[in-house]
């Protein structure tokens, strides 16, 4: 019965999500190069499947390694605002600063930089747009750890690096969990925004590029729908990780 | 050198920005093997500090730190802490938190022989049975038994407790105190005791110093002379009254107030 509600619950969600768009359009009597419905889609998908499959898989590889640079870049910071004063007050304005400039006016720059780099410039803008979250919520983890904590194993004579792997780690991974679920969604923001902007690019960006070309309405709308489907995937990855390395910050629901 | 802890003329001032603040001036304490040694003293006064001091988690500015007839000026492997919060990790078991300092000091220790020596502690206590239970699912009383486990598990010199039992209930705190009594029976250590508690200080004690005022020295030191195996009923006795009485008096002297003002 639970099991039967975690999976009917958001897919009968979705559903009714798909029957408001159909019927909006239907009200409205929308033609297809204004605005496509849910019942566009199959055909468009069924047309174009093995271009989703190549390009949907590059979108995704390329969002995935700029997430994983994210993370060890990230959490280096992290540790090191969360380490030291000095280094929290140099690189707090100049993270918040970085974190406010609108990415897509990088992608010119980078494309500049890096020319003819497709896959490194897209790897690049996703890790550039996701490592804030994760740099701030781990140096604030570990900077708000409670002096007792420490004082145990210093007591000891335990080192820094034992403390850090004993306490300091594990006590910061639902924070950072929490940073991930963020960054995952902020990675595919980049990835697609470089697919996008960039000529001859490739990935589900460029797909929905050329849909906008060929005012293919149908195809646009049905990459949008396999860009939310591959987040959706990637979030959840992230939720399993969780549930394996922090379920213990779970609280039991009574 | 028969003392097992010797605080020799210790001063200290932490630096702030409005300058140095004396919180330790020339404190003596002298606390000899397998004597439980309760300190209180007014909010503020700097019993924390003694506690870090001891622990050789810091230096003091002036004085001397001794243990075991060695001169303090790191962390030692030989002292257990226990603090008011029990700081037990959650992502760990009951047992497993138990048996952290091991980890640290031991670890060439076989897994199974230190949790064997983790049972031995958690059964003392009353806690056999809730060893694979995660911090979350005991009580406020329950963790801190197990934070006693942690802080002996590894047979130290010194127990280091700071208010320990403070934020637990009137009865809770009397059960740990009753617990504290039977872990020294059958584990002797040596322990400095940070309390506001004076009937605790008086139970557990065999000597109660009480610290004055902000910068802290010894202002008075009680010998408790009741025997090892008490009970709570002996709180009700008239010698431990006339004991809290004066204690309560030197609190008073020591809050900077006039014995006569109530």
């Amino acid at each position: 019965m639970d099991n039967l509600q975690k999976f009917a619950v958001p897919l009968g969600a979705i559903l009714g999500f798909l029957l408001l768009w159909e019927g909006i359009v239907w009200v409205n009597d929308w033609p297809n190069y204004v605005m496509a419905s849910p019942s566009d889609l199959p055909a468009a998908y069924i047309r174009f499947w093995p271009l989703f499959l190549e390009m949907g898989w590059q979108t995704l590889w390329r969002t995935i390694a700029g997430l994983a640079l994210a993370v060890v870049f990230g959490t280096f910071l992290g540790m090191m605002m969360g380490f030291s004063r000095i280094a929290r007050d140099a690189l707090y304005p100049l993270l918040v600063g970085f974190n406010a400039i609108p990415k897509a006016t990088l992608v010119p720059v980078l494309a500049l930089l890096f020319i003819g780099q497709h896959d490194f410039n897209t790897v690049l803008m996703a890790f550039l747009i996701s490592f804030f979250p994760i740099a701030v919520s781990v140096g604030i983890g570990l900077s708000t750890l409670e002096p007792e904590y420490r004082d145990i194993l210093r007591s000891l004579g335990a080192s820094k690096i034992t403390i850090f792997r004993k306490i300091a780690l594990p006590k910061t991974l639902p924070e950072f969990f929490g940073a991930l679920k963020v960054s995952v969604t902020l990675a595919f923001i980049g990835t697609n925004l470089v697919e996008i902007v960039s000529p001859h690019g490739r990935g589900l960006g460029a797909l929905f590029k050329s849909g906008e070309t060929n005012g293919d309405y149908p195809l646009m709308f049905a990459v949008l729908i396999a860009l939310a489907f591959l987040g959706i995937v990637l979030y959840y990855g992230v939720v399993a990780l969780e549930k394996t390395f922090a379920g213990w910050a779970e609280r039991p629901a009574h | 050198m028969a003392n097992l802890i010797d605080i020799k003329g210790v001063t200290h001032a932490y630096r702030t920005k409005a300058g140095p603040l004396p919180v330790l001036r020339d404190l003596n304490i002298a606390v000899p093997e397998g004597e439980f040694c309760a300190v209180v003293g007014p909010s503020g006064c700097g019993k924390s500090t003694l506690t870090r001091l001891v622990a050789g988690l810091m230096k003091p500015d002036t004085g001397e730190v001794w243990l075991h007839g060695e001169l303090v000026k790191s962390p030692r492997k030989t002292v257990g802490m226990a603090f008011q919060n029990p700081v037990m990790l959650e992502w760990r078991t009951i047992l497993q938190n138990v048996i952290l300092p091991l980890e640290i000091v031991a670890p060439s220790m076989p897994r199974a022989k230190k949790e064997a020596r983790a049972m031995e502690l958690l059964e003392m206590v009353g806690l056999a049975g809730f060893e694979n239970k995660t911090p979350s699912q005991l009580s406020g009383g329950m963790r801190q038994r197990a934070s006693l486990c942690r802080a002996i598990v590894h047979k130290p010199d010194v127990l280091i407790m700071d208010e320990p039992f403070g934020a637990l209930d009137n009865f809770t705190r009397e059960d740990l105190w009753q617990t504290m009594r039977d872990l020294r029976a059958k584990e002797p250590f040596t322990c400095v005791l940070i309390t506001h508690d004076l009937r605790e200080s008086v139970f557990l004690g065999d000597q109660v110093i009480v610290l004055s005022g902000r910068p802290a020295t010894t202002q008075y030191v009680m010998d408790v002379t009741l025997p090892a195996d008490r009970t709570l009923d002996i709180l009700y006795t008239p010698e431990v009254a006339d004991m809290l009485h004066i204690l309560r008096d030197q609190i008073r002297i020591a809050q900077g107030r006039d014995g006569a003002v109530h």
